[in-house]
């Protein structure tokens, strides 16, 4: 009798929650907020593949810092939160940055992570310096631009969704008409120059694509962790295959995947915020790449290593008899 | 002492005391492990203040200094699979544990009193109200004493172990080879800076802190060789940024540890463009020249 509640009971527990499930499908913001995110991750999947290889991955962590001062700028230009402009704001202070870092570790002795380091944190002390007075001359627009820092992926609006559509599109299709070209400045730059590609065209095309990347990605994971966003995909997909074509598509997909679950996940829990939730998605992806992939993962590299040990053994035996 | 005194004082005692270990760190090319460590201590702080629900227990200190080491140790585990680059390892476990903290922060933000904002900002405008009392008798701001005794533990680390830190900084082999254990120095300076980090984190923010530890000493790296002249030269370049940023602050009343990040910003590309030795110019000048020398040499030929 008590097993026969206790199934009745757990059938309507699971009812119920395939009902909320469905009835969260159904739902208008979900759907926006999801389309959103997922589309994000599929985009700096992409252009996040460019980053890592060209061992830049770091970069994205001090751009999005640098974009702070941009989008106050913006701000205080037209006294509205017009997402375009804010984003152009934080585009142009992206690129400053970008030139300065470029500048330092390339044209003289300082290393790169020392430039990266010094940028972040000047221009995000720059962004709380603009971002603290206007905060003092009261305006009712500025409310929550400071959530520029942690992403406001719950409050997204079909608008915004429609801007990241847009610009992420025009982003693939430069990923496709310049293909052969970043290829061979990924890998090769050297090469790149003897085969007379325009080294400086090339290069700050590719520098651009990932700053706008950053930029739309502030919207949905924010500052700090649009870098696990950037990283994240592409790692995991390297592990997987060694053609560029393979690991920017797993990466698409591994990105897209990620901020879908991660906004269903913050969905689904009470007070579970979006941004962070991707992250750790992001991350089970590649941790679980590290190991289980074939041939180079954790798991894989430890089996080869004792079946190497065993036939060793095996031969030291044969040979002692 | 004044206000205005009180957080100077702060201030600098906070700069040179992270711009200590920060020396080694640009030497070292390890600025943005740093970084990351910065950010991870927030995991340390909740995890800590779930256990004690105090947020001036020491214990959140060693718990957030503890969590620092380990973002140290799990980045290097990353890095020792040779299945991703070094930078992608920082760039994935920092935010993967500062996500869990975010996540913890906001699930049980009900009985937590701890502000995300303040951790990542902070305010050194605050720092006087919070005063330490000694015997029911006040004895200057809490931050003034937690920084001076760090950076008294930051000084003498150095001192004591000055061979050791240039030794394995500058030739890690030869130090290995001479019986000095690279491994045990660098785990001992990157406890230090996680220490350094959590002591800094409600005057200055997290995000801030990389700037204190990075630009002073950049600056005086590119002002000269010796390692000996290099501390004492980032010592008055993170005092100079101190008082400055503190003073300009005041007067345009803003954020005063922003404003020292903006002016260590600005002093440090100042040095970098006009160093007489490593500087810009001095590169840019030198370029040219070579490429002169070449094409004379060239029409030489000719």
């Amino acid at each position: 009798m008590k097993l026969i509640i206790r199934i009745e009971t757990w059938e309507k527990v699971k009812a119920d929650m395939l009902e909320q499930i469905r009835l969260l499908l159904n739902d208008y913001t979900f759907q926006v907020v999801a389309l959103g995110t997922g589309f994000l991750g599929l985009l700096s999947g992409v252009i996040g593949t460019y980053a890592t290889l060209r061992k830049e991955s770091l970069l994205g962590d001090a751009l999005s810092h640098a974009a702070l001062p941009g989008i106050g700028i913006g701000f205080i230009l037209i006294q509205r939160k017009e997402l375009s402009v804010l984003m152009l704001g934080a585009i142009i202070s992206g690129l400053i940055a970008t030139v300065i870092i470029q500048t330092m570790s390339r044209k003289t002795v300082v290393k790169l992570d020392s430039a990266l380091s010094l940028i972040l944190s000047s221009f995000f002390g720059l962004g709380l310096v603009i971002l603290t007075s206007i905060q003092n001359n009261p305006n009712a627009q500025q409310a929550g631009l400071s959530n520029f820092i942690f992403g406001q992926a719950s409050a997204m609006l079909r608008s915004n969704v429609q801007l990241i559509g847009l610009t992420g599109l025009v982003l693939l299709v430069l990923v496709a008409l310049f293909w052969k070209e970043f290829k061979v400045f990924t890998f090769d730059p050297m090469f790149g120059r003897t085969l007379g590609f325009s080294s400086k065209i090339v290069e700050s095309l590719l520098s651009t694509m990932i700053v706008v990347t950053i930029i739309l990605g502030l919207e949905s994971v924010g500052v700090i962790l649009i870098s696990a966003l950037l990283t994240g995909p592409s790692v995991a997909a390297r592990q997987w295959t060694n053609r560029l074509s393979l690991v920017m598509l797993l990466a698409a997909g591994i990105g897209f995947v990620s901020g879908v679950t991660g906004t269903f996940i913050s969905s689904m829990g009470a007070r579970i915020p979006t941004g962070p939730s991707i992250v750790v998605v992001v991350s089970m992806f590649v941790f679980l790449s590290l190991f289980i992939s074939p041939g180079r993962g954790i798991l894989a590299r430890h089996m080869a290593y004792r079946k190497r040990q065993k036939v060793f053994m095996k031969q030291i035996r044969s040979l002692e008899e | 002492m004044s206000m205005i005194n009180e957080i100077t004082l702060i201030a600098i005692i906070v700069a040179v005391a992270c711009a200590l270990p920060g020396v080694f760190l640009v030497l070292r090319g390890t600025t943005m492990v740093s970084d990351a460590i910065t950010h991870t201590v927030l995991l340390g702080i909740v995890l800590a203040f779930f256990i004690t629900q105090d947020l001036n227990s020491p214990l959140l200190m060693i718990g957030a200094t503890l969590v620092g080491v380990a973002t140290v140790w799990a980045i290097e585990a990353l890095q020792q699979t040779k299945l991703l680059s070094n930078d992608a390892a920082i760039g994935i476990v920092f935010p993967l544990f500062f996500s869990i903290a975010i996540i913890l922060i906001t699930r049980y933000a009900g009985n937590v009193h701890l502000d995300v904002d303040s951790v990542l900002m902070g305010e050194l405008a605050f720092a006087p109200f919070r005063r330490l009392m000694f015997f029911g008798l006040d004895v200057g701001p809490r931050a003034l004493w937690t920084m001076l005794v760090i950076l008294l533990i930051n000084s003498l680390f150095i001192g004591l172990f000055y061979k050791e830190l240039k030794i394995t900084t500058f030739d890690a082999g030869f130090a290995a080879a001479i019986g000095f254990s690279p491994v045990l120095i660098h785990y001992g300076l990157m406890t230090l800076v996680s220490l350094t980090a959590v002591g800094a984190y409600d005057s200055v923010g997290s995000i801030l802190v990389v700037g204190f530890m990075v630009g002073p000493p950049l600056a005086a790296f590119l002002l000269t060789n010796k390692l000996h002249v290099m501390i004492g030269l980032t010592a008055v370049m993170a005092v100079i940024n101190s008082i400055a940023g503190v003073r300009l602050a005041f007067m345009l009343d803003t954020t005063i540890a922003g404003m020292i990040a903006v002016v260590t910003g600005v002093t440090t590309l100042l040095v970098f463009v006009f160093s007489p030795e490593k500087g810009l110019i001095k590169a840019t000048v030198n370029r040219k020249r070579e490429q002169k020398k070449i094409e004379q040499r060239l029409q030489e030929i000719k």
